[in-house]
């Protein structure tokens, strides 16, 4: 079993996309001080509490945790307790990214980076509600590289409102052009609740996205990126660990407010908003909110089903033999003793998943 | 006055008055007959509940009576007999039913709004059962009441004087004693020989869960007798009178009904198939001919009953049998449906008939259906001769072998403000009807007959004639006998295979609109499917339209990190739910609300 990761969220923005459903909010900088405080006083009592060994991978996840100052960063990062290989990963804003930064973050312990990339084209940043320009995206990337950053990564999205083909095809051309280990590609989702959702002229064309997929699959394995999930693709010895520890039903620890953790089919989370975590914790309660508890069966079959979404795929012989036969053709390609999704069935995962699992 | 303790006494026959209102939905017939229960005292006014006939809950949304109920009041030393009829076209056999039952009728008309078609058919039944007919215009307080120009249409129409035409305001009371005297002045009372034997008609039955069948009658001749031997003539069945009584509206036992009487029977009958309105009821030890006019019920409009939850088959079939024990008119067998599974083929008197009964299924039973589309019944020549009828498309034998389809017609009557006579025309012409009449009936006044297949009467005639004329058109119709149409069938097909609850016979010149129709219709409805669904209309083997459900490419969550796991789950979990509920035709999943939507007729 790979050693246990530990999530740490940071809810806070500087102004709000309107496609996300994440728990952040805009309005809550005063709250950044007595928030990174609550986590560490948290880590720490969970540490005892729940007798975590040390963790293998850290990720910051937001919100903008590039909110955050590199020294209350490094002030969570000291209070876990950390593998000597460990991968500690932050998800960043391409505008907040100078050398300043950089080094600062060094500092702190931080491993790897994920940018916020989104889209190399202006019009496509602005229907996302994105507020860079790609040419923060140039300058920040040839500084990571300066800075010997062991991996990096850019997030991506397809499918904003005018978004050409041509246009995702010039994004991924940019991006590739800055060399980054490791690119994770998602279809824009639209969520409940979100702007986004009350705006059907602008919600994205399964077919479209398809089409973007194909494509970003084909340039970026061409790259010398391999797919390794259905959203990532990186260089060998580049994936992320962190998140291969979620689709190994590995054990994760959750800190933050509205961060989920995992321990051997149990999964909870923690208060939904910062201003309660922060009272809980300064209060000597549990921040807990809720959780549910997976018998054999239910894990077995998610167990599949994450399998499923990854490069490694899934045993053959763990599969009902029929299920594959009433397969349609041309979603699944077996390998060896393991069945693997191709292109076409990863773009229909959920119903490959439903058919055989 | 009578008595006024528990038992009312049996008056004389010359006291007696049986009478029923005819008057169309919404001309006040039901306010007329609270105002009239209030004016004998038979109702105490706290307990007033309006619109008291109407019992039953669909009846007073609908403003329609569905099920026939009397009442008996006391006015001026007289008994007065209300016999309540149905307001609707497809109840014409119950009117006449009612109609047998009396020897006037008050004809109540909307004096701002003038006679309508129904109630003018209804009243041609009347004076053809030579009943008295005392003519009234109601609603006389609405200022857009024209009293003077309906009375004398009213002449016109019916040859009643305008001078003899009572007005109301069954709202405010103005003028109802002054109508109660003119029933009791002008319509005559019933004739009957009180000794002879026993011939009692039935005029309504209903089922009661306490005391089974409880049934309205009307006693022509002799005396109906509490515990007497009793023989339904019709059913051929013999019952003990277990309690006899009349309705004050509330039921009130008696000894005995005398000639004229009209009261309720109990006979500890479990099916009111067994008195079904018209039946006679005679003695045992005495019997006596059967009443002339009685009639089985037919239906005219057939369509297939299915339950969304294939479970739920058993329950509709419990539900169908209970129905039926309060409503003999309408028939059901089991039947299978390649798309829909099992489910049951029932006839209806007529559309409205049909949706009462779709709706109760629903409301009282509390089940969840889906109806194909109605049919008509076809009389079939093969080739080699043999005649067969079908009410069910999927019947329908390969066109090789049909020398000849004929289809039910109607005639239909329609009154309507002379303005719309144009648009009217234009329904009636693309409906296949012929014209028959085209009269004036006053300067703004028109009469359309035309002769129209039932077939297309039944798809929504009613509404479009309604939406057309800003309803102030009003229908009325009667069979008009079976002729030979060039007919098809089309079928619909997905992926290749026939799906039986979309076939339908049309004239073929209407063959290839209903089929694009369908086809773009399902398109919308059929989810994409992992790979391309055609969709086609046929009829016989020849394509007439086609599209196609293209094959989905992307179902998929992007992201999957730690919370995202318990969403993926659920997700997929309430998806594999939805699948179950899909029914699967030639590999294709269909769910239920796309047959629901296909099926209905609004467009």
């Amino acid at each position: 079993m790979t050693a246990p990761g530990a999530y740490v969220h940071v809810p806070f923005c500087r102004h709000r996309c309107d496609y996300c459903a994440f728990a952040t909010w805009t309005d809550r900088a005063h709250l950044i001080g007595p928030y990174v405080d609550a986590v560490c006083r948290h880590i720490e009592g969970d540490l005892t509490a729940s007798g975590w060994a040390t963790f293998g991978s850290v990720f910051f996840g937001g919100g903008t945790p590039s909110l955050l100052d590199p020294g209350d960063l490094g002030r969570i990062i000291r209070a876990l307790p950390l593998a000597a290989d460990a991968e500690v990963t932050i998800e960043c804003n391409p505008e907040d990214l100078d050398a300043e930064r950089l080094d600062r973050y060094l500092e702190a312990g931080v491993t790897r980076l994920s940018v916020g990339v989104q889209s190399m084209v202006p019009r496509a940043l602005e229907a996302l509600g994105r507020r860079h320009d790609p040419s923060h995206v140039l300058v920040a990337a040839p500084a990571l590289h300066d800075r010997g950053f062991q991996s990096w990564n850019v997030d991506l999205i397809y499918g904003a409102h005018g978004e050409s083909v041509e246009d995702w095809s010039r994004t991924l051309d940019a991006v590739l052009e800055l060399d980054p280990p490791h690119v994770s590609a998602y279809a824009l989702t639209v969520e409940a609740g979100t702007p986004l959702a009350g705006d059907a002229g602008r919600h994205p064309d399964d077919d479209d996205l398809a089409e973007k997929y194909e494509l970003a699959d084909r340039a970026l394995a061409a790259s010398g990126r391999p797919w390794y999930e259905i959203s990532n693709w990186a260089r060998p010895g580049h994936a992320c660990r962190h998140n291969r520890c979620y689709w190994a039903q590995g054990d994760y620890a959750a800190f933050g407010c509205a961060a989920h953790g995992h321990r051997a089919g149990h999964r909870w989370w923690n208060l939904r908003t910062p201003d309660r975590y922060v009272e809980a914790v300064a209060a000597g309660m549990s921040p807990v909110a809720g959780g549910e508890h997976l018998d054999a069966e239910q894990r077995r079959r998610e167990g599949l089903e994450l399998a499923l979404r990854t490069r490694d795929g899934v045993p053959v012989a763990s599969l009902p033999p029929a299920a594959l036969d009433e397969l349609p053709a041309g979603l699944v390609e077996v390998e060896g003793d393991r069945l693997v999704l191709t292109v076409r069935g990863r773009l229909l995962a959920n119903e490959v998943a439903m058919r055989l699992v | 006055m009578f008595d006024t303790g528990a038992v009312p006494s049996t008056p004389p026959i010359d006291r007696l008055r049986d009478l029923c209102i005819i008057a169309h939905i919404d001309h006040g017939k039901s306010t007329l007959a609270d105002r009239m229960l209030e004016l004998c005292g038979a109702v105490d006014p706290r307990d007033m509940r309006a619109q008291y006939l109407d019992s039953m809950d669909l009846e007073r949304e609908r403003g329609i009576t569905i099920k026939l109920q009397s009442v008996r009041l006391e006015y001026r030393d007289h008994v007065v007999n209300l016999i309540d009829t149905p307001g609707h076209v497809d109840f014409g056999y119950e009117v006449s039913r009612s109609l047998a039952a009396c020897e006037g009728a008050i004809l109540l008309v909307d004096a701002s709004q003038g006679i309508e078609a129904q109630t003018l058919a209804n009243c041609y039944l009347a004076i053809e059962h030579d009943l008295e007919i005392v003519a009234a215009l109601n609603k006389i307080d609405l200022p857009a009441a024209d009293p003077d120009r309906y009375a004398a249409e009213i002449e016109k129409v019916l040859g009643i004087p305008a001078s003899e035409v009572l007005r109301i305001s069954a709202k405010t009371g103005e003028g109802v004693p002054e109508l109660l005297d003119a029933v009791l002045d002008r319509i005559p009372p019933p004739v009957g020989d009180a000794e002879a034997p026993l011939q009692a008609l039935i005029f309504d039955s209903h089922y009661d869960q306490y005391r089974g069948v409880i049934s309205s009658v009307r006693v022509v001749n002799g005396t109906l007798r509490s515990g007497a031997k009793i023989r339904f003539v019709q059913a051929d069945a013999t019952h003990d009178a277990e309690e006899i009584g009349v309705r004050t509206p509330s039921n009130t036992p008696v000894g005995s009904l005398g000639p004229g009487e009209v009261g309720y029977l109990i006979a500890g009958i479990k099916d009111v198939g067994e008195a079904r309105s018209g039946e006679t009821v005679t003695g045992a030890s005495r019997p006596a001919p059967a009443l002339e006019g009685y009639r089985e019920p037919k239906p005219m409009v057939f369509c297939g009953l299915y339950p969304v939850e294939g479970d739920d088959f058993p329950a509709l079939r419990e539900a169908l049998d209970k129905l039926r024990l309060n409503d003999s008119s309408f028939t059901f067998e089991p039947e299978t449906s390649g798309a829909l599974g099992f489910g049951f083929r029932c006839g209806f008197l007529g559309l409205l008939h049909m949706e009462i009964i779709r709706e109760r299924l629903e409301r009282e039973f509390d089940l969840s259906l889906i109806a194909t589309a109605p049919s008509v019944e076809y009389r079939v020549t093969r080739t080699n001769g043999e005649e067969i009828v079908i009410d069910n498309p999927s019947e329908l034998p390969p066109a090789v072998e049909i020398e000849r389809i004929e289809e039910p017609f109607l005639t239909c009557t329609i009154l309507t403000p002379t303005t719309y006579t144009g648009t009217l025309m234009d329904l009636c012409q693309s409906r296949r009807g012929e014209m028959k009449k085209l009269e004036y009936l006053s300067p703004e006044r028109m009469e359309l007959v035309y002769r129209i297949p039932l077939a297309e009467v039944v798809m929504d005639f009613f509404d479009h004639m309604k939406s057309r004329t800003q309803g102030y058109a009003s229908l009325d119709y009667e069979p008009a006998g079976y002729d030979a149409s060039k007919l098809v069938k089309v079928d619909i097909l997905l992926n290749s295979v026939p799906v039986d609850a979309f076939s339908t016979i049309v004239h073929k010149d209407k063959a290839y609109d209903y089929g694009r129709r369908m086809t773009e219709k399902l398109r919308e409805l059929i989810p994409r499917q992992m790979f391309d669904v055609p969709i086609q209309a046929a009829i016989g083997g020849r394509f007439i339209a086609r599209e196609t459900v293209k094959a989905k490419r992307k179902d998929v969550l992007a992201k999957c990190y730690g919370g995202d796991i318990t969403r993926k789950r659920k997700l997929l979990e309430k998806q594999k739910e939805g699948k179950r509920r899909m029914k699967n035709i030639g590999r294709v999943e269909v769910p239920q609300e796309a047959f629901i939507s296909a099926l209905r007729l609004d467009d």
